[in-house]
C-alpha cells in the first residue's frame, strides 16, 4: 500500500534522509521510531507529496506522489505534526472546507464531517472556532481532518505529542480502531506508543534505517545477550569472582552496596538457561538466594541500544581522553 | 474550478473572520468619501463660476471629465495602500500556522491554489469597489453623467488592482513574515507606479519600455472612457505573469523545503 524505494532527501549539503525503503502492507499500523532529527517527518512529507524526494520514489497504493501526485493525495490522509487548522474558523466550517477540497462529493460532506467528528469525539465542540481548542482537541480535529475523505493511507506524524496521558491513551486507541479500513504510518519517539500501536517498526537513526521488524522480533534480535537479575544475600562477601567462574557468564555486573542484600545482573551468552547453575553456585558458597529472574529486553533499550550506541562510544572516548589528561596532569 | 471556488470562499471568509474585511472596507469608504465630497465640493464650484460667466470662455465642465475621473485616480492612490494589506497575509499566514501543509498535500494542484487565492482577494477588493457605487449612483440622481466611461473606469480599477493583487500573492509567497511581506509588496506597487518618472530622462528605447512598464500609465485610457485591447492586454497578462511566478515560488520554496 505504502512502498518507499532509495528514498533521499538533501536540505542544500544537510542529508535528512539517507537512502530509505520499505513498505507498508494494506491494513498494517507501521510505526517510524527515531530521536528527533532522524528523518522521520522528512520521510513522511515526501510520501505526502509536500515536499519532493532528490532522489528514490514513494509510491501510495500504486501511485507516484511525484508522477500522479493529485491521485496520491486522493488516497491519503495527513496529520502534520502541528494540526494544520484555521483559527478563525468553527470545527465543522474547518472540516467542511477540508472535505470540499479533498473533492468529498457535495451529497456525502455533511455525513462524512459528522462521522469524522464522532469517530474522534470532537461533535461536542462542533461550533467552537479552532483557535479556541486545548491542544487534545486541535489533535483531534487534524485526525478529523485527516480521516475525513476516508483515505486509504493515513500518515501521522507525531499524533500524540504534546497530549496528556489520558488523551495519548484515547487517541492510541482511536488509531488502533482506524487500522484495518486504513493503512497507518505514524511516526513516534516515544518507545512503548510503538509497541502498544504498531504491529511493525522502522527505526530511522540519522537518515538511515537501521532495524526493521514487529516489536517482538526486534526485542529478539537484541537478546544476543541475555540478563538474569539476582538478589543474594552474601553476608558482605563479593560474589563477583564465584559468579563470573560459571561458564557461559559474560559478565557480572552488581548494583548494590555489598550490604547483607546484594542485586546482582549477571549477562550470559545466549541461547543457555543459566538460572540452575547460577542458583547451585549461590547455595553451594552458603549465600541465600532471595530472587532470580530473566529479565526480556525492553524496547526502550532496543532504541537506546540502536540510536545511541554511536553516541556512547563517543562518550567513552571523551570520558577515557579526561582520565588521560588528567592522569598526565598528575603525573 | 471547484477546487478554486473552495479556496477562494475560504479566504473570503477568513477576511471576515477577522477584523481585516472591516477594516478595509470601512477605511476605503472613508477615504473615498472624503475624495468624494472634496471633489465634489471643487467641482460645484467650478460649474457655478462657468455658470456666471455663460459661454464666455473655453472652459466647459463635463462631470465625468472633471468629476468623476479625478475621483478614479485618486482610488487609484487610496488603493495602493490598501492591496498590500489585503495580500500580505495570504501565503505568509498559511506558512507560518502550517496550514500550508494541509492545502499543498491536498489532492489540489499549485494552480487552483494560487486562483483561488486570486479570487479571494479579488473578491474582496470587488466588495471594496461595490461601495463607491452608491457615490456614483449619486450623481446619477442629481445629475446626467454618461455611464461607459464609468464602466471603463471600474474595468480598469479591477484590473489595475488584478496587477497588485498577483504580485502580493507572489511576495507573499516567499516569506512567513507578514509585514516584510506587506512592506515589500508597497514597495514594489509604488515602484510600478512610478517607473516612468525616469523615462524623460533616458534614451527613447528605454523611455518608451519604462513608459510601458508604468502601471498608472495604462489606467489613464479607462478612465477618459477609452477601452484599448493593448491596455487589457497589459493587465491581462501582468497578471498572468504574476500568478505563474507565484506558482514558481510556491514550488521552489517545496524543493526547498
Amino acid at each position: 500500500m505504502i512502498e518507499v524505494q532509495h528514498l533521499t532527501k538533501t536540505y542544500g549539503s544537510v542529508t535528512a534522509v539517507d537512502d530509505i525503503s520499505f513498505r507498508v502492507e494494506p491494513g498494517e499500523i507501521v510505526g517510524l521510531l527515531g530521536p528527533n532529527g532522524a528523518g522521520k517527518t522528512t520521510t513522511m512529507r515526501v510520501l505526502t507529496g509536500y515536499i519532493p524526494a532528490t532522489e528514490g520514489k514513494a509510491l501510495i497504493a500504486g501511485f507516484d506522489v511525484f508522477e500522479q501526485p493529485i491521485d496520491a493525495k486522493q488516497r491519503t490522509g495527513y496529520l502534520p505534526e502541528t494540526p494544520p487548522l484555521y483559527p478563525e474558523m468553527t470545527v465543522r466550517e474547518y472540516l467542511t472546507f477540508v472535505a470540499r477540497i479533498k473533492g468529498v462529493s457535495r451529497v456525502d460532506r455533511e455525513r462524512r464531517v459528522e462521522a469524522s467528528m464522532e469517530r474522534t469525539r470532537v461533535d461536542d465542540r462542533a461550533d467552537s472556532h479552532c483557535g479556541k481548542l486545548s491542544k487534545g482537541y486541535r489533535q483531534r480535529v487534524g485526525l478529523a481532518q485527516a480521516i475525513l475523505h476516508n483515505p486509504d493511507v493515513l500518515i501521522l506524524d507525531e499524533p500524540t505529542a504534546g497530549l496528556d496521558p489520558k488523551q495519548i491513551i484515547e487517541t492510541r486507541e482511536l488509531i488502533k480502531s482506524l487500522a484495518g479500513d486504513h493503512t497507518i504510518i505514524l511516526s513516534t519517539h516515544i518507545l512503548p506508543e510503538v509497541s502498544q500501536t504498531c504491529e511493525r517498526v522502522v527505526i530511522i537513526h540519522r537518515g538511515r534505517v537501521v532495524a526493521e521488524g514487529t516489536p517482538d522480533d526486534l526485542t529478539a534480535r537484541l537478546r544476543s545477550t541475555e540478563t538474569i537479575s539476582l538478589q543474594i544475600d552474601t553476608s558482605g562477601a563479593d560474589p563477583t569472582s564465584a559468579l563470573m567462574a560459571i561458564d557461559g557468564v559474560t559478565g557480572v555486573r552488581l548494583n548494590s552496596d555489598l550490604a547483607s542484600v546484594v542485586g546482582a545482573e549477571v549477562e550470559t551468552v545466549q541461547g543457555r538457561d543459566l538460572r540452575r547453575d547460577l542458583a547451585h553456585t549461590v547455595v553451594t558458597n552458603g549465600w541465600g538466594l532471595l530472587e532470580l529472574r530473566s529479565i526480556r529486553m525492553s524496547l526502550e533499550d532496543i532504541f537506546l541500544h540502536l540510536t545511541t550506541e554511536e553516541d556512547v562510544a563517543a562518550h567513552n572516548d571523551a570520558a577515557n581522553l579526561i582520565k588521560t589528561t588528567s592522569e598526565t596532569a598528575d603525573a | 474550478m471547484r477546487n478554486i471556488l473552495a479556496i477562494a470562499r475560504k479566504e473570503v471568509m477568513s477576511y471576515f473572520a477577522s477584523p481585516i474585511a472591516y477594516v478595509i472596507i470601512g477605511l476605503f469608504a472613508l477615504l473615498f468619501g472624503y475624495f468624494y465630497s472634496a471633489i465634489l465640493a471643487f467641482f460645484l464650484r467650478q460649474s457655478l463660476q462657468v455658470g456666471q460667466f455663460g459661454f464666455s470662455g473655453p472652459t466647459t465642465v463635463n462631470i465625468n471629465q472633471d468629476m468623476i475621473r479625478p475621483l478614479m485616480l485618486n482610488a487609484t492612490v487610496v488603493i495602493l495602500f490598501v492591496l498590500p494589506m489585503v495580500t500580505m497575509r495570504s501565503y505568509s499566514e498559511e506558512k507560518r500556522s502550517g496550514t500550508i501543509e494541509l492545502l499543498l498535500t491536498s489532492p489540489l494542484s499549485g494552480l487552483q491554489i494560487i486562483l483561488g487565492k486570486f479570487a479571494g482577494a479579488m473578491a474582496l477588493y470587488s466588495m471594496m469597489l461595490a461601495v463607491t457605487l452608491v457615490h456614483i449612483s449619486i450623481l446619477f440622481v442629481y445629475g446626467d453623467p454618461e455611464w461607459m466611461p464609468i464602466a471603463t473606469s471600474y474595468l480598469g480599477l479591477l484590473l489595475l488592482g488584478g496587477c497588485f493583487v498577483s504580485v502580493g500573492l507572489l511576495i507573499s509567497s516567499m516569506t512567513k513574515n507578514q509585514v516584510v511581506s506587506g512592506m515589500a509588496t508597497f514597495a514594489v506597487f509604488l515602484m510600478l507606479w512610478v517607473i516612468n518618472w525616469l523615462a524623460d530622462s533616458t534614451g527613447p528605447t528605454t523611455q518608451e519600455v519604462l513608459t510601458y512598464l508604468s502601471i498608472t500609465e495604462h489606467f489613464d485610457d479607462f478612465s477618459r472612457g477609452v477601452l484599448d485591447t493593448k491596455h487589457v492586454v497589459y493587465y491581462l497578462s501582468f497578471i498572468a505573469f504574476g500568478l505563474f511566478l507565484t506558482a514558481k515560488a510556491v514550488d521552489s520554496e517545496r524543493w526547498k523545503g
